[in-house]
């Protein structure tokens, strides 16, 4: 074919250029759901956020935290010194969306869970420099003043449940959830008592050091608690992830 | 470049260009100025003010927003919308739809920051925007299309120039992207979630994100390159057998490149390393597209000293081909353990969007204007100014932004004599200071730059000849 018959049929055109550019995402996107080493098997460690930190996870998201900080470790020296097991595929599952970013103007936050004490998030949240004085990082203080929205943390989970997220609203969802997390957490996981199990974990944890109130930084500080704490790296062998790399 | 100059501008839907040149500005002062704003927040904290909607996290998507779909966006409308009846010789389709596209993308990038600043946002860089909008950008992108589409059928010309090739594979891809990127279920109004998780959800963001780049930041210019280089220059392209490889290669290859923003993480090796070796092979059709354009002014060079308009889009072409050759070279997987997450990619992607779209745009801009508005440039020195201010504040910008990028990758990795880390990450950011502060003051010089045009623009808009008055207003009725 000559080019000048492309060059003069629009129609032509519009289909050829739609055919050549559709390749690419084809071939690399589409398997991403099929081939089944694309996700580790880390038999059921990693688990849905609980209603408090999925709401803290949206606050994440909202204050565009992602911006500066990643939430992706590299098999590096240097950055399992300083952070970490490398990131598995098996740890961002259930993300919706995937928080690994792009720019490390800060840290990495993929294992900032349990890191520091709950009292030390809540003061650099609330004032970075009081803490680490040469940060550039935004003061958050309306995170300890603003209480929680949690009236629709059920259509919040309901939405997840609908992409595929293990969260339970039936007997039978909440039965797998048992066999797969264990009752303690499947109950964390259940929609029908959702509101009941945010309100416990703020006020049981005291994530801002205060159990009167929930606040945004209850929740902010619960995610960012459980980010990379849930796999027991020591339960897997030397090289067992390697296999799906 | 076969139709003469000679038709009657009336035979041309002027006003819908005119309208959306002005927004590009606008957007650009706007964005331009969010960004050395943000870009001060990072050199002096204190900028943030303990006020969410003026946090960094909340700005940057305001800023690349207002750049990227603001000012990049109504430039791509308004000279799109021009070369596409200039070399069909046919007046724009549908008037009233091109009428919806303008106050749609107006609207919908206006309405999209603000609710950035709000905290609404899906959290995808580069496409923050909330489920509501982005249907109704997708009804705009599609208006867009079926006038462009509707505009080329009716061309009197048997052959559709190489400029519109671009812009068609750029409103198709873009279209393409933006639908799949954006599949999201609903929570409320403001509030949705991604249908994809972890890495699938990472891939088709970057597939996005690069394309976002290769389509809406490349084509798309490349697409104005392709008119207003030859037009400015008085010659016609260099080679036409180039364009065609070049423009081939260059849309197919681009759709496999986005991974390269995924090496070493949790994505799976086959596709990171796919995707290196489609960012390496696309080195090839990024220079011929370069080269196409630079030597369009072979024979003509002399017109570098005396067309400062000239010197705008040739300068953009050299920008054009140093960032393509500086990404293909970050997409390797040894160079991007050092490069990711760094601020070098901040200076990549600003040689790029500064040196590249921007300039080409101006120079696309201040060929334009005197056309639209009938009258001459208020001041062929203030262009000069403009492409000083503008040249100056972007090599600050990508130099300082190589010092913090490639000084922070070498001292995260550094150990000491007794194999621990040499530095501590804030020992990092307290590094970067310096090269911050050098980094405002590029952009701010950039800033500029673009008021030194806005101003010029005006001048010109203000001071055109009575004549050219009545000829104008004479246009809507015609339409």
């Amino acid at each position: 074919m000559r080019h000048e018959q492309i060059e003069t049929n629009s129609g032509l055109m519009l289909l050829l250029i739609l055919v050549v550019i559709s390749i690419g995402g084809l071939v690399e996107i589409v398997p991403l759901f099929y081939i089944n080493e694309t996700v580790e098997d880390v038999k059921g460690a990693v688990r849905p956020y609980t209603p408090l930190e999925l709401r803290g996870r949206d606050i994440y998201i909202r204050e565009g935290c992602y911006l500066c900080h990643s939430q992706q470790i590299r098999p590096f020296r240097d950055e399992w010194l300083r952070y970490g097991h490398y990131s598995l595929a098996a740890e961002s599952q259930y993300d919706h969306p995937f928080q690994w970013g792009s720019k490390r103007t800060g840290p990495d936050l993929a294992r900032v869970g349990g890191k520091y004490s709950n009292q030390w998030q809540v003061q650099h949240l609330n004032a970075p420099r009081s803490v680490v004085p040469q940060s550039i990082m935004p003061n958050y203080p309306w995170l300890l003043q603003t209480d929680l929205d949690y009236s629709d943390i059920v259509g919040r989970m309901r939405a997840l449940r609908w992409t595929g997220v293990p969260y339970s609203v039936t007997q039978a969802e909440y039965d797998r959830n048992v066999k797969t997390f264990g009752k303690a957490t499947a109950d964390l996981l259940d929609i029908n008592q959702a509101q009941d199990t945010l309100l416990k974990q703020a006020r049981d944890r005291e994530f801002d050091g205060n159990p009167a109130r929930i606040t945004e930084m209850d929740a902010l500080v619960a995610y960012l608690q459980v980010l990379g704490t849930m796999v027991d790296f020591t339960q897997y062998d030397e090289g067992y992830f390697a296999r799906f790399r | 470049m076969a139709q003469s100059s000679a038709l009657p501008a009336e035979q041309y839907n002027y006003s819908i260009v005119r309208r959306f040149t002005i927004m590009a500005m606008i957007w650009a002062v706007l964005g331009m100025s969010v960004g050395v704003y943000i870009a001060s927040e990072l050199a002096w904290p204190f900028l943030n003010f303990d006020i969410p909607q003026l946090t960094f996290g909340r700005l940057r998507p305001t800023h690349t927003t207002m750049v990227i779909f603001g000012f990049g966006g109504s430039a791509l409308f308004a000279t799109s919308y021009y070369i596409v009846q200039r070399t069909s010789q046919a007046r724009l389709a549908f008037p009233w739809l091109a009428e919806f596209t303008f106050w749609g993308w107006t609207g919908g990038v206006a309405l999209g920051v603000l609710t950035y600043v709000l905290g609404i946002t899906q959290g995808r860089e580069y496409a923050e925007f909330e489920w509501p909008l982005d249907i109704a950008i997708t009804l705009v992108w599609v208006s867009y299309f079926v006038v462009y589409v509707e505009t080329l059928r009716r061309r009197t010309q048997p052959h559709i120039y190489v400029a519109n090739w671009f812009y068609l594979a750029f409103i198709l891809a873009v279209a393409l992207l933006h639908i799949f990127n954006n599949l999201a279920v609903p929570v409320s109004l403001t509030k949705s979630y991604s249908l994809f998780a972890g890495v699938q959800d990472a891939m088709t963001q970057w597939w996005y994100g690069h394309n976002a780049v290769g389509f809406f930041l490349t084509a798309a210019f490349l697409g104005m390159m392709y008119y207003f280089v030859p037009k400015q220059a008085g010659r016609p392209v260099y080679s036409y057998r180039l364009s065609i490889i070049h423009f081939w290669a260059l849309i197919f290859l681009y759709m496999w490149a986005g991974g390269h923003h995924l090496h070493w993480t949790s994505l799976p090796d086959w596709v990171s390393t796919l995707a290196a070796t489609f960012s390496v092979i696309l080195l090839m059709p990024s220079w011929g597209g370069m080269i196409n354009g630079i030597m369009t002014l072979s024979g003509a060079w002399d017109k570098l000293r005396s067309d400062p308009v000239m010197l705008f889009l040739i300068t953009s072409l050299s920008f054009y081909g140093m960032s393509t050759f500086e990404g293909p070279l970050m997409s390797l997987k040894s160079v991007n353990a050092l490069s990711h997450y760094t601020d070098w990619t901040v200076g990549h992607v600003h040689s790029g969007a500064l040196g590249w779209v921007a300039l080409v745009s101006f120079g696309s801009f201040y060929h334009l204007i005197p056309r639209l508005w009938d009258s001459k440039m208020y001041s062929q020195t203030l262009i000069y100014v403009h492409f000083w201010l503008a040249t100056i504040g972007i090599v600050l910008y990508i130099t300082s932004m190589w010092v913090a990028g490639i000084g922070q990758g070498l001292m995260l990795r550094s150990f000491d004599d007794y194999g621990n880390l040499a530095y501590t990450f804030i020992e990092t950011v307290e590094f970067m200071h310096t090269p911050y502060v050098w980094r405002a003051l590029g952009g701010a010089f950039f800033v500029a730059g673009v008021l030194v045009m806005v101003y010029n623009m005006a001048m010109t808009i203000a001071r055109r000849q009575p004549a050219a008055e009545t000829q104008l207003s004479a246009k809507p009725a015609q339409a």
